[in-house]
């Protein structure tokens, strides 16, 4: 029996038409949710391994209820698969996932926070991302877009008095901390956390007990403007998503946009956007190296690697003028051609490069004491890492060559000649050495995408999907209105839904665009990497002392705008 | 003992205390100049020429700072402890010899006067991390008493070696004491010296009382303005000690050809202060554990085979 025939005949489930993007889909109803997840995860051929994303849809602008939607990925057929189960728009009410995958729990809490789903038999299901005093939930369809829709903020005094008790760190005694232990509450500000990422650890001595985090600092609802952005001007919203890896964001979702246009972008463009992407994955892991030498105790290590970065940030400047943010590409390829020189800016990078990585290694890798801060620390099996939804270079260092670009090539990557950097052990030590040969790794695709770059257009010729060219608007009154219409008012693409996952620098990061065929998304959703990384640093941190959980954090490589989206 | 003798030695005080601060204010400037210029940038350049006006300005924003405390502090013991550690760091400079005829005092125990005096330093640490009440200072306490005790220890063991070539506690003796260095006598216990002497002064690798990255800052944490200079001070004033001891009790001390005394005695000593510079920008930091099993199973066991090597080699000699 084929996967959708037992699908359903025994979950009654409906397999929909073929997607946009390909997707196996199905609509499953509630009570058959929990034996249809297990029967996935563990009898069905393939078997889906990763839960790799789980949120919903509002249907009320379109319809009526909420969809919420299941992403699987199984690592053996090298497939996705969606579920869908519909639920009541009022009081909406969802079996828990957490028991089948465990890194079903942080998104069970986001989905109850943004879309007031009841999880039944969540564990601990709290608001994540916005405070729990919030009122509403925001991607619901009838939450306000911005603050102007809202009443003016008022914050009395008692209701202050009120909030501040509630995120205050439990005090010795009356936590759940035993005799001899303590309550350190690390961050939100702290120089080890990067960003504003709290994290409460219980200690006995310095030996951590328990570990949990308190996430959404940085949250800027960036979902929730993709519904009132078009689909062009919602492009620089995605750099900052991972803001160290720029381009890298826009690529999943133009290509999702793309996927749902049908069409794609013509052969000069693909080439740069992916000599883009290779530059703002070095670019990701200088960055890197830089905060996980200093995690360590380095000095030096972040002024070698932000030194490279600068002179990286030149050449990403003079091609697309921007650095971190370049909103480069667009729907159907890239916003200009290449311009002159670029090629001598390119090279000088590329060539003084090697040299650099050498250095990092002297620091890092080859220093006896950071080998011993970082060797067995942290270690992550394959087995855990696939149950908890590490991706990327952590889940290489474990042994598994998963990278997307070889696995299931996008962008024409299968064109390039390139290795997956591997190591077996798990710990702080191997995502270090993984981390740093794919920046070798990375100035190759460099090199090759520089030495094939071919001539042609940079924008495909769909004009109802690609921006026309200014250029061109101001000689002819056709483009003119095309420039006109797209512009101010936004193009509309087909509605349906498009999944697209690549191989970011910190993981597989996949955009998941609805459209109902207005110039918005319907709904935007991103699995960034980080948010699982984080997940799962109270399972890998237990029995470390307060000095690992440093370099466990560190070695994960999360950034806090890409964790709390 | 005459008029002119007191006065002399007042005199030297306040002369040694003036040169201390002076130098220390320099060392700052050239510490943070020669790690720029390790990891490719310039450092502070801008008050003065080639911003040698830097210390100065440091010096005056401290000064000028309000001193807060936090209301939660024990206020005696907050107060205290930042005086304890430049304090025992000044008393001990009084029996290192700059020269043949420049020292303070010559005592016939300067060695373990010495030794005592930086076991006693590290009560401002341990007594700023408790007093200041709070988590993070108090983790950095505890992390400087369990070093301290790990290290002194081999620290003591290694002069061992040094005391039975001189035959003497007195500094000024073990100087002249050399006619070739200790350092080529006693090679392994100069190492393990030197390598106690910066866990000794929480320098890098071995600053884990302060650990910005986990701690933030460690013991002290919730001290400002003077307070915390004080603290800093006392660290730099603690490079520079460990600096002229290993100086005096390895290199030769002011001994040497042609130049000055006292020029040969400040050249060595800042090699070694260089020696301290270098390590902060080249190595990451030891973890807790690895740090007591360094100084346990490592430093320690080294320091007795030295001792016992020297007694064997000194009686086969005899």
């Amino acid at each position: 029996m084929s996967l959708s025939e037992e699908l359903q005949s025994r979950f009654q489930a409906q397999a929909t038409s073929l997607p946009k993007d390909a997707v196996e889909t199905y609509h499953i109803p509630k009570d058959q949710l929990t034996p249809a997840l297990r029967f996935l995860k563990h009898e069905s051929d393939p078997a889906y391994d990763m839960l790799f994303d789980l949120s919903a849809v509002d249907e009320a602008a379109r319809g009526d209820g909420l969809t919420v939607f299941y992403h699987l990925l199984s690592f053996s057929a090298n497939r996705v698969l969606r579920l869908y189960v519909s639920l009541p728009a009022v009081q909406p009410i969802i079996p828990t996932a957490c028991e089948i995958w465990p890194v079903a729990n942080w998104y069970e809490r986001e989905l109850y926070d943004m879309f007031g789903v009841d999880i039944v038999g969540h564990p601990n299901l709290r608001r994540i991302l916005m405070p729990d005093y919030w009122e509403g939930h925001p991607l619901r369809k009838d939450h306000p877009n911005r603050a102007t829709e809202m009443e003016p903020y008022r914050l009395p005094d008692e209701r202050y008095r009120r909030i501040l008790e509630s995120v205050q760190a439990d005090d010795d005694t009356e936590s759940g901390a035993g005799e001899g232990e303590m309550i350190l509450n690390i961050g939100p500000n702290h120089p080890g956390t990067h960003g504003i990422l709290r994290l409460i650890v219980q200690l006995e001595g310095e030996e951590i007990q328990d570990v949990r985090p308190d996430i959404g600092f940085h949250h800027r609802g960036a979902e929730k403007m993709a519904e009132r952005q078009t689909y062009h001007t919602y492009i620089p919203y995605t750099d900052r998503i991972d803001y160290l890896a720029g381009a890298q964001n826009e690529l999943p979702y133009v290509l999702a946009v793309e996927h749902l246009a049908g069409i794609t972008a013509p052969p000069r463009a693909q080439v740069t956007r992916v000599m883009l992407c290779e530059l703002f994955r070095i670019a990701s892991h200088l960055v890197w190296i830089a905060s996980f030498g200093h995690d360590v105790g380095a000095m030096a290590p972040p002024f070698f690697a932000f030194r490279e970065r600068e002179r990286l940030f030149d050449v990403v400047e003079l091609i697309t003028g921007g650095r971190m943010h370049p909103a480069f590409f667009r729907i159907g390829g890239v916003a200009l051609d290449l311009p002159d020189g670029w090629r001598e800016a390119v090279n000088n990078f590329i060539k003084r490069m090697p040299k650099a990585v050498e250095e990092y290694e002297s620091l890092l890798t080859r220093n006896p004491i950071f080998r011993a801060r970082t060797r067995g620390i942290g270690t992550l099996t394959t087995e855990q890492a696939i149950e908890w939804g590490v991706s990327g270079p952590n889940l290489r260092a474990c042994g598994l060559p998963w990278d997307l670009r070889k696995i299931k090539p996008y962008s024409g990557y299968d064109e390039y000649d390139f290795d997956v950097p591997t190591a077996h052990e798990g710990d702080a030590l191997a995502r270090t050495e993984v981390r740093l040969a794919e920046i070798r790794q990375s100035l190759r695709i460099v090199e090759q995408a520089m030495a094939r770059m071919p001539k042609g257009p940079i924008l495909a010729k769909e004009a109802r999907y690609a921006l026309p060219r200014k250029d061109r608007a101001l000689q002819d009154i056709e483009t003119l209105i095309h420039h006109f219409i797209a512009v101010g008012w936004g193009m509309t693409f087909p509605p349906g839904e498009s999944l697209f996952i690549t191989e970011a620098p910190k993981g597989m990061n996949g955009y998941f665009v609805v459209s109902d065929g207005t110039p918005h998304p319907y709904r935007l959703r991103i699995r960034t990497p980080s948010f699982p990384h984080v997940q799962c640093v109270p399972i890998i941190a237990r029995g470390h002392m307060l000095s690992d959980l440093i370099v466990i954090l560190g070695s994960l490589d999360y950034v806090l705008a890409d964790l709390d989206r | 003992m005459s008029f002119g003798h007191w006065f002399l030695t007042l005199g030297g005080m306040v002369l040694m205390l003036g040169g201390l601060l002076v130098t220390v204010a320099f060392m700052v400037y050239a510490e943070r100049r020669v790690l720029a210029l390790f990891q490719d940038r310039l450092g502070p350049n801008r008050a003065g020429p080639l911003g040698l006006l830097q210390p100065l300005a440091d010096a005056l924003k401290l000064l000028t700072k309000e001193s807060f405390a936090p209301p939660f502090v024990d206020r005696m013991v907050y107060e205290l402890a930042p005086v304890i550690v430049p304090l025992t760091v000044l008393m001990s400079f009084a029996v290192v010899p700059l020269s043949d005829a420049w020292w303070l005092a010559d005592l016939n125990v300067a060695l373990l006067y010495v030794l005592a005096l930086s076991s006693l330093g590290v009560y401002g640490i341990i007594l700023g991390g408790w007093s200041s009440n709070s988590k993070y200072p108090l983790l950095g306490g505890l992390r400087a008493a369990a070093q301290m005790i790990s290290y002194e220890l081999p620290m003591g063991l290694a002069l061992v070696g040094v005391v039975m070539l001189a035959g003497s506690f007195s500094l000024v003796d073990i100087v002249n004491a050399q006619d070739v260095p200790f350092i080529v006598l006693q090679p392994v216990g100069f190492l393990v010296f030197m390598v106690c002497g910066v866990a000794e002064v929480n320098r890098l690798p071995f600053d884990l009382p302060e650990a910005e990255n986990e701690l933030a800052s460690g013991y002290n944490t919730e001290y400002g303005g003077m307070r915390f200079a004080l603290f800093y001070l006392g660290e730099y004033m603690g490079v520079l000690l460990i600096a002229s001891l290993v100086t005096v009790l390895f290199l030769g001390g002011w001994r040497g050809p042609w130049l000055p005394d006292v020029v040969w005695f400040a050249l060595k000593t800042f090699s070694v202060v260089f020696l301290f510079y270098w390590l902060r920008t080249s190595v990451p930091r030891l973890r807790y554990d690895q740090l007591m099993d360094f100084g346990w199973k490592i430093m320690l066991p080294a320091a007795l085979v030295n001792i016992v090597i020297t007694a064997v080699v000194g009686i086969a000699w005899m």
